[in-house]
């Protein structure tokens, strides 16, 4: 189990990682989501021992790990842009580890197979780092990360360098992956889909610090702020008569202040709200309207694919309890 | 096969240059040999090689060339690292000054090296005076600073991150060295090998002075076969040895720098702070600075030196021409001199040098090319690893017919020095233009940039630190060099190295402590006209 | 602006500066005559234009005397000084068809014979005639004596004293094991001083020398590079580390020695060599008459008086004054050994060859 505590990581005056306290049972998956620049990578680094801590600990297992060089750590670490060795082919990066280990050469090489084959890249062996595309750069490096079943996994943005469609399959196999070897991982990135499609555990990081973290669903659903909210994937927040309207709409107690996802409203006959369609577009999934709800001003809106609707047409709406989020308290505005 | 052609008329230019500075006189000088009363005759040479003597020289020159190559590298390496990548107080100075042996006059040196080692030395316990460990340890000294200097180029840029990863997968420290930075640094570690090797291979002055008459090797056979024996047909046979070796080396030498793929990330890393982990590279960066430093202090406390006593009074006659003149010139005066050649050397040398670099870097699209490419690269060099001696005789019965009567001119001496210190400036760019990912030049291409605009925006940010670092090298070594500028230098404006030569060849305490506070100065000026070269900015490219 | 900009503009500036100041027009002065230096240059207009010298890199004449010298013949001298002898000599005979200089003067009698078999001199008359002693068995006719220096054994008398050990006086006695480790001398096949010792053992044992060479090496005698490495790194009296009070140098090092009206070294005087250094015309001059002017100003008096304080080396005319230093302490050998020029051209490398062997046995 991994446990941060007050880490505070300085480049001068600055505090990159300032006083983060979290814990990371075993295997357990952690996103830390922040903007780029949070210190989310710093945190990452200074978890994988390659940043000296101004202040605070690292400990697992209770072992504060403050004298253990990265090496020794048996953590495995991902970087964002693979960093896979340009002089090796894939079959000798992702076998690296298992070398520095004295691995017999007939497990090494029934073990680089299963790994290939696992993220996809069977056949692969004896290409060149330079030949690869950009996801499978990332795929190489995810499996010479797994390839000695490290103790932890730390991931630096793992997906974002990758296609959408690849994303979604790698994210899958990747949580599979983490679930079944039981691999407790700590994963940082901006992207609230990948935080999502991996993780358990969620802390939100801003400017250095942990402003949130808890449960994913949790956090997902009690963001404890506006910029927060909005980091999450929550597309505005309503405010006084806005808001009270939308909660009353959706059975909920009123509060100041209240964050809407884009498919918070739904046209739906029996909804309480009435609204004027702006503007439709169809999407695989569904309609995305922008709608003008009188007290409202313009919100987005779904309808379902089936329904007609279009710019200029009286709807009704209803609000999907599960797609708003009462915020706790109000930042001035 | 426009691209070879395109190619081959860019190269034109300083494969031009080097015709006529080297093959043409070299080709005369060997040819001398080969014609005996006018007639063709090989065997003749051939016959030469055959001689024991010649084995034995041979193999000597190999053997300690070699060895002193090794030995420069390993000493080399922990200092490339120290001093840059590490924030070490004061780096920039000691980096300077670790080119100052470049330029001390090889006597100057071997005297001091003799007052440490001889019988009444320091270290005269050793009994190392006169034997060839004595002379390995004069290479060494004398090339440490290649090894730190290309090398360390190429460390400074060289991305951190796949360390780390390394480390993060669990690689020890001496697992990331081993497996990941020697790999990316190999291309620099061989291309400082094989110029070590070369100046080694080639060393003169330092040899004679510390092998004493016992260890002859190939260089100091040519000179003494040509010079003093006038057996040029043997000289001929050496100095064909001579080239065959070289060309032997370079070859191999490429090919162990042929790296599977040579793009590397680059990320100028600032300095890191010292760690506790580093205790054994900086104590052993220490180490080798101390030992590189002994000669120096014993040539620094010998100038101090007056009479029974100590003093400056060496160095206030530095502006007179000596003890019952000496000198022609005021040492101040031959200084300036120095000065000025070593500035033309060393904008010849850039010119020509980073010409050659980009031609030989750019990524070639077809085997005949990269051969044309690789072949170019290892032309360049040629000039550290053929004997002085052959290419200055070559020079005078060359040299002697107009449109080429160069033997008389004054930029002679430049460009024999320029010739020194190309393969330096080659040596020091190509690792990092190599480096260079050739998409990023596609990209600044594709946005609309010329070609000249892209070498604007995409090369000279990431070279411009080398190429400050390669100037610095290569003023010091035209500053420092002495064979062929004794050979060519006029006298009424001799450099400073000749001058002090000069000095030493009078009796007289004063003469003799006045060469060594003349080398002090030059070693000085040196360390000082470095260290300013490589503060210089250019603005826009100020990432550094 | 602010602070780094200004110090990297300085910086560039700086550097601007330096380039322009010291671009190629600045180090490379067109005319590059000895007299120009001066600041009177009048080079390429006086009358009979130029003569140039090739010479050793140890010439060296004052200034002053040029100056005369270019006043009064109406010449312009360009002195092209590079090598040492031995370069000298190979330079010329390379260069026998196409000469780079008018007028040479450096060759001794061990170099004298290549560059006179390879033609390179042409026959001259100087207006004075030096003594017969310096003059060339063959080639007299080209190449004109200007002065001579004796390599001699050293000894440093005040070591010698201060052990109560009799200083040794031939070369027999260096191999005597009184004086075990105490020599030092340049080597043969790396310094002219060298050879000249070792040309004086050939002269004094004839065929026997290897067994004289045998005996000096097993007697302790240190073989170094150059005299430089000899005197100022191995001899007591010229280094404060040397140990070794017995070296190989010439006949006027006494005079350098002087301690309070005293010398503290004396040279050995029978076991000398003499060099003795030439001038002459090359053939194939473009200025034959300034070539021959410039070697009868070798022998004029003022040159001839100048030499020992330039080139440390004894003038050969004997009229020329010597410095009262050399008068009282460096008196030279009357008797010197000889070799002929033609006898060290046609067995040098058989010498050295063998040479080398012995003392590196």
């Amino acid at each position: 189990m991994l446990t941060l505590r007050d880490v505070t990581v300085r480049y001068g005056d600055t505090a990159a990682v300032d006083h983060v306290s979290l814990d990371l049972g075993s295997g357990q998956v952690l996103a830390v989501l922040g903007p780029s620049g949070c210190g989310k990578s710093t945190l990452l680094r200074a978890v994988a021992g390659l940043e000296p801590l101004s202040a605070g600990s690292i400990s697992w297992d209770g072992v504060d790990l403050a004298g253990t060089p990265t090496h020794r750590r048996g953590f495995a670490l991902m970087f964002q842009e693979g960093q896979l060795f340009a002089h090796l082919t894939v079959a000798r990066n992702v076998a690296y580890a298992l070398r520095l280990r004295r691995t017999p050469s007939a497990r090494l090489r029934a073990r680089v197979r299963e790994l290939l084959e696992l993220v996809g890249l069977a056949g692969y062996d004896d290409r060149l780092p330079g030949t690869l595309s950009g996801g499978e750069r990332q795929r190489v490096a995810l499996a010479r990360a797994l390839a000695v079943e490290p103790r932890l996994i730390l991931l630096d943005e793992p997906l974002s360098a990758l296609d959408a469609n690849l994303r979604e399959r790698l994210a899958g196999d990747l949580r599979d992956i983490l679930h079944a070897a039981g691999t407790t991982a700590l994963l940082v990135t901006h992207d609230h889909e990948e935080a999502f499609a991996l993780a358990d555990r969620l802390a939100v990081m801003r400017a250095g610090r942990v402003v949130q973290s808890g449960g994913i669903d949790q956090v997902w659903r009690e963001p404890v702020d506006e910029q927060t909210a909005l980091f999450l994937g929550y597309a505005r927040v309503l405010r006084d008569d806005a808001a009270r309207l939308v909660l009353e709409a959706a059975g909920l107690p009123p509060a100041p202040a209240v964050a809407v996802r884009r498919s918070a409203l739904v046209v739906d006959g029996a909804g309480p709200i009435r609204a004027r369609v702006e503007s439709a577009r169809v999407t695989p999934e569904q309609v995305r309207l922008v709608v003008d709800a009188g007290g409202l001003g313009r919100l987005d809106a779904v309808a379902s694919l089936g329904s007609r609707v279009s710019p200029g047409d009286e709807v009704a709406v209803r609000v999907d309890v599960t797609r708003v989020a009462v915020l706790p308290i109000v930042p001035a505005p | 096969m426009r691209r070879i052609a395109g190619l081959l008329l860019l190269a034109a230019g300083p494969v031009l240059v080097l015709g006529v500075l080297f093959v043409l006189p070299v080709s005369g000088m060997v040819g001398e040999g080969f014609l005996t009363d006018g007639r063709f005759t090989p065997g003749a040479v051939l016959e030469v090689l055959a001689r024991p003597r010649v084995h034995r020289v041979a193999w000597f020159t190999l053997w300690t060339s070699a060895v002193a190559t090794l030995l420069a590298v390993v000493l080399g390496l922990p200092a490339a690292y120290a001093l840059h990548r590490l924030a070490l107080p004061g780096r920039a100075a000691v980096r300077a000054a670790l080119l100052v042996p470049f330029v001390l006059p090889t006597v100057v040196v071997g005297v001091a090296f003799r007052q440490l080692l001889g019988e009444g030395g320091p270290l005269g316990g050793l009994g190392l005076d006169g034997t060839p460990a004595a002379i390995v340890c004069g290479l060494v000294f004398f090339n440490v600073a290649v090894v730190v200097r290309t090398v360390g180029v190429a460390w400074e840029s060289l991305d951190p991150r796949p360390g780390q990863a390394a480390a993060a997968l669990g690689a020890s420290p001496s697992q990331v060295l081993r497996t990941v930075t020697l790999p990316a640094l190999r291309p620099a570690i061989v291309g400082a090998a094989s110029i070590v090797f070369l100046f080694c291979a080639t060393a003169f002055g330092i040899v004679l002075t510390l092998g004493g008459v016992r260890h002859a090797t190939i260089e100091t056979e040519i000179y003494l076969l040509t010079t003093t024996v006038f057996d040029l047909r043997a000289a001929s046979a050496l100095s064909v040895l001579q080239i065959v070796a070289v060309v032997a080396l370079l070859a191999l030498a490429a090919r162990l720098r042929a790296v599977p793929d040579p793009t590397a990330q680059r990320a100028v890393a600032p300095a890191r702070a010292v760690r506790r982990g580093d205790t054994a590279v900086v104590l052993a960066t220490l180490v080798v600075l101390g030992a590189m430093l002994l000669p120096i202090v014993t040539l620094v406390l010998g100038s101090l030196s007056v009479g029974e006593g100590w003093g400056l009074a060496n160095y206030r006659a530095l502006t007179t021409v000596g003890d019952d003149q000496a000198l022609v010139v005021p040492v101040t005066a031959a200084l300036l001199t120095s000065l000025r050649t070593a500035v033309d050397a060393t904008w010849m040398a850039l010119l020509v040098g980073v010409t050659v670099s980009l031609i030989v870097t750019r990524r070639s699209h077809s085997v005949a090319e990269r051969r044309v490419r690789s072949t170019l690269d290892g032309f360049f060099m040629l000039p550290l690893g053929v004997s002085a001696v052959t290419l200055g005789f070559g020079f005078l019965i060359t040299l002697d017919r107009p449109p080429l009567d160069l033997r008389d001119s004054p930029l002679l001496v430049p460009m024999a020095q320029a010739l020194v210190a190309l393969p330096l400036v080659v040596r020091t760019l190509t690792p990092v233009l190599g480096g260079i990912d050739d998409r990023q030049r596609q990209a600044a291409a594709s946005l609309g940039a010329s070609p000249w605009r892209t070498l604007l925006t995409v090369d000279l940010p990431v070279v411009w630190k080398p190429v400050l670092a390669a100037s610095g090298f290569a003023f010091a070594a035209s500053l420092g060099e002495f064979g062929a500028t004794s050979f060519l230098a006029r006298d009424d404006t001799p450099t400073l190295p000749v001058v002090i030569f000069r000095l030493l060849g009078h009796p007289g305490e004063m003469n003799y402590g006045m060469a060594l506070a003349a080398s002090v100065v030059l070693a000085g000026t040196t360390a000082l006209v470095v260290l300013a070269v490589e503060r210089l900015r250019v603005p826009g490219v100020g990432a550094f | 602006m602010n602070h780094a900009s200004v110090r990297a503009a300085l910086a560039t500036a700086s550097a601007a500066l330096l380039l322009t100041s010291c671009s190629l027009t600045g180090g490379s002065e067109p005319s590059g005559t000895a007299s120009d230096a001066g600041g009177a240059g009048s080079s390429g207009t006086t009358s009979g234009g130029t003569v140039v010298l090739a010479t050793h890199e140890s010439f060296h004449l004052p200034k002053k005397l040029i100056k005369d010298f270019e006043e009064q013949s109406g010449y312009t001298l360009e002195v092209r000084a590079a090598g040492d002898a031995g370069t000298l000599a190979t330079k010329l005979s390379l260069t026998a068809d196409n000469p780079t200089a008018d007028a040479s003067y450096g060759i001794d009698n061990t170099f004298a014979s290549r560059p006179l078999g390879e033609g390179a001199f042409a026959e001259v008359t100087p207006s004075a005639t030096p003594p017969e002693q310096y003059a060339l068995d063959e080639g007299a006719d080209r190449l004109v004596p200007i002065d001579s220096a004796s390599v001699c054994v050293n000894v440093d008398t005040d070591w010698f004293d201060a052990e109560g050990l009799t200083p040794p006086r031939t070369l027999d006695d260096l191999t005597d094991p009184a004086y075990a480790d105490l020599l030092v001398t340049p080597g043969a096949s790396t310094s002219s001083t060298g050879m000249a010792f070792f040309l004086a053992t050939v002269a004094a044992y004839g065929d026997d020398w290897q067994g004289y060479w045998t005996d000096l090496v097993g007697n302790g005698a240190k073989v170094v590079d150059g005299w430089e490495d000899a005197y100022y790194g191995d001899f007591t009296a010229g280094s404060k580390t040397g140990t070794r009070p017995i070296v190989v140098s010439y006949d006027s090092s006494p005079a350098f020695t002087v301690k309070g009206g005293r010398t503290t070294t004396a040279a050995l005087l029978d076991t000398c060599f003499r060099q003795v250094e030439y001038a002459g015309v090359l053939a194939g001059a473009d200025n034959p008459e300034g070539a021959a002017a410039l070697v009868d100003w070798m022998l004029s008096d003022e040159v001839q008086s100048a030499l020992p304080e330039s080139m440390y080396v004894y003038p050969v005319m004997p009229g020329a004054s010597v410095p009262d230093d050399w008068a009282q302490f460096a008196p030279q050998p009357t008797d010197p050994y000889e070799v002929s020029p033609a006898e060290i051209t046609a067995n040098r490398e058989q010498w050295l060859t063998e040479w080398t062997d012995v003392v590196s046995r």
